[in-house]
């Protein structure tokens, strides 16, 4: 089936989905309807349905409690063993995250997974660098002004509210988010800025929200990846796009070994001497490998209902960037 | 000051108890979660196989390792759980020489095979209190209450892949204060090297022998001094000449005299007696 034919069937199951999704009730039972026609539960029983937690098999149930206290463990040396574990190269994915982005003056931004804020500090320093230029093109082109433009100037000096563009940063951990605002608060970032408590697969928020939704190096550790890309399909602004960085597959296989070798030997050691903690580096490179490779996870966001999904590889597939809109 | 110190030593007592029925709890909630934790999860991991708490590792991340806790160690001597990862994984063959001499003594032989373990919730503390002073049993009390430490405050053994070795191991740290207690040394700086270098002497671990070289980098001239004159020469003797201190069975000498124990392990009383009030904060616990 072509991909233009795919994306028609996916349209028109959707167009209906949409027309029985009028009360709350109905788009639960739809969910639901939807979830049992994806084959996922052979048993009614949410205990006897097993997932992945790095190499091992764990109840469903169990693995978010297990995210959770890795993140809570790691929450303290989180960036310090980031730039241990990739060499600083994670602060070129962010910025390069930034740029495909390329967000102007104006825009809500839903940092899902959000921990530390990387990419929320990131995205606002981005906003305002870019408010700057254009209030500087605006000065530049206003040399000599007449009385009229200064009055308008004077009548319109409170633009720059609606203007002013806001990040939440959303995650299920408390302790990353402690992280996060302590780091807000020493780089004195006090405005444009939330931080909430919130679970990617059922996120506090209303519909159509937000203008640009990111997860970053957190949808591997969501339990069910389908129903967090069904949220952010929700909470998007009609227009809005879909942005995920995430770990990939290698596609290089010289680069594959190389980096196998280094995931496996070098970063449970650096966890152990850095952060105190074996088990929860190991598990971080056990989940990289366990995540779908680049097509598969492009082809899970289609099923979501995004469009123009695109992916780019980053570092020969190490990291891969998804991207999608809302239509 | 005798009738007050008896009070005071019963409020001590009573504290002791409290932490202890704590730790006994928290420790047995530890143990009921892990069981429950490797009873619910369908695991096939290849963790927790050998000992509860081993982690496999390969001779590269073993290597890694070593390196990286020493550097880690170094710079930070906080970092207990860093020496604790070097001694781990450097000390292979000195424990292979302590098993075998173990092994060799008829008291060590029974140490290996009843695996006893020095916590608080094992210790009987009111009996240990109400021995005579100078029996080994009061005087380890009172080396505790003094420097305020407790046996509880050690690391797991983790990568050590040979289980009766991580016995030995886990043996050796939780020994380490019931040396203290029978070299007569507190837990100041000073008193931690002159144990250093006498399980150096003694053990033979290079992770002894590392903390016995740049420990005394860190003492001012007097204290040196008095190291290298009087202090680590009778360390370093002792540590040579003495019986294996992992081969006794501590747990059954509570009564025993320090003196009569000192005798029997071949060991001399310190040259001189150093006092815990003046400690620095460093506290080792290996």
């Amino acid at each position: 089936m072509s991909a233009s034919m795919r994306l028609l069937v996916r349209r028109a199951i959707r167009l209906s989905d949409t027309n029985i999704q009028i009360s709350a009730a109905a788009r639960a039972a739809a969910r639901a309807a939807a979830r049992s026609s994806s084959c996922r539960c052979f048993s009614d029983a949410a205990e006897d349905r097993s997932t992945h937690f790095g190499f091992e098999t764990v109840p469903e149930t169990e693995k978010a409690k297990r995210v959770y206290k890795v993140f809570e463990n790691v929450a303290q040396r989180y960036d310090i063993m980031n730039d241990a574990m990739s060499l600083g190269i994670h602060r070129v994915w962010k910025d390069m995250l930034l740029h495909a982005m390329h967000p102007q003056p104006g825009v809500r931004l839903l940092d899902v997974a959000g921990g530390t804020g990387d990419i929320s500090f990131r995205f606002l320093e981005y906003v305002r660098s870019q408010q700057e230029r254009q209030r500087r093109r605006a000065a530049r082109s206003m040399q000599t002004p007449s009385w009229q433009d200064i009055s308008n100037n004077y009548s319109t000096e409170d633009e720059d509210g609606p203007l002013e563009s806001r990040a939440v940063v959303c995650d299920i951990n408390k302790e990353m988010l402690k992280v996060g605002k302590q780091k807000a608060d020493s780089m004195g970032i006090s405005t444009g800025l939330s931080w909430v408590v919130g679970d990617a697969e059922e996120l506090p928020f209303d519909d159509d929200q937000f203008d640009i939704y990111t997860i970053a190096f957190g949808i591997r550790n969501v339990t069910h990846i389908d129903q967090a890309l069904r949220e952010a399909l929700r909470v998007l602004k009609p227009g809005g796009r879909f942005m995920c960085l995430e770990f990939s597959k290698v596609t290089n296989p010289v680069l594959a070994r190389l980096y196998d070798a280094y995931s496996f030997q070098m970063i449970p050691v650096l966890g152990e001497v850095i952060a105190g903690d074996w088990k929860s580096y190991q598990y971080l490179v056990e989940s990289i490998r366990k995540f779908p490779d680049q097509e598969e996870f492009t082809g899970m966001i289609e099923d979501a209902g995004f469009y123009c999904v695109q992916y780019r590889n980053l570092t020969g597939g190490v990291v891969a960037l998804h991207s999608g809109f809302k239509l | 000051m005798r009738v007050s110190g008896q009070t005071m030593w019963q409020q001590h007592l009573a504290k002791l108890r409290l932490y202890q029925r704590q730790c006994a709890l928290t420790s047995k909630a530890v143990r009921v979660h892990q069981l429950h934790s490797t009873s619910t999860g369908f695991t096939d991991r290849c963790y927790d196989d050998l000992y509860p708490g081993h982690i496999h590792t390969t001779p590269i991340q073993k290597a890694l390792l070593a390196v990286g806790s020493g550097v880690a160690a170094l710079q930070n001597p906080y970092r207990h759980d860093m020496v604790a990862v070097l001694g781990e994984t450097t000390g292979h063959l000195a424990l292979l020489n302590l098993r075998d001499r173990m092994r060799n003594d008829p008291e060590g032989y029974t140490v290996l095979t009843e695996r006893p373990r020095i916590r608080l919730s094992t210790l009987d503390l009111s009996k240990m209190a109400s021995l005579p002073d100078g029996s080994f049993g009061r005087e380890y009390l009172r080396f505790l209450e003094d420097n305020h430490v407790t046996p509880d405050s050690r690391a797991d053994v983790k990568f050590v892949d040979n289980e009766e070795l991580a016995y030995i191991m886990q043996r050796y740290r939780e020994v380490h204060d019931l040396l203290h207690t029978l070299l007569g040394m507190p837990t100041n700086m000073l008193g931690e090297v002159a144990v250093k270098w006498f399980e150096a002497a003694q053990t033979g671990l290079p992770m002894c022998a590392l903390g016995a070289v740049l420990g005394p980098l860190r003492l001012n001239a007097r204290r040196l001094q008095s190291l290298f004159t009087s202090l680590g020469p009778w360390a370093l003797q002792n540590g040579r000449r003495s019986r294996c201190i992992l081969s006794i069975f501590y747990e059954r000498r509570w009564e025993q005299s320090v003196e009569d124990l000192r005798q029997e392990l071949n060991i001399e009383p310190p040259p001189i007696t150093l006092s815990a009030t003046n400690k620095k904060s460093t506290k080792k616990y290996e």
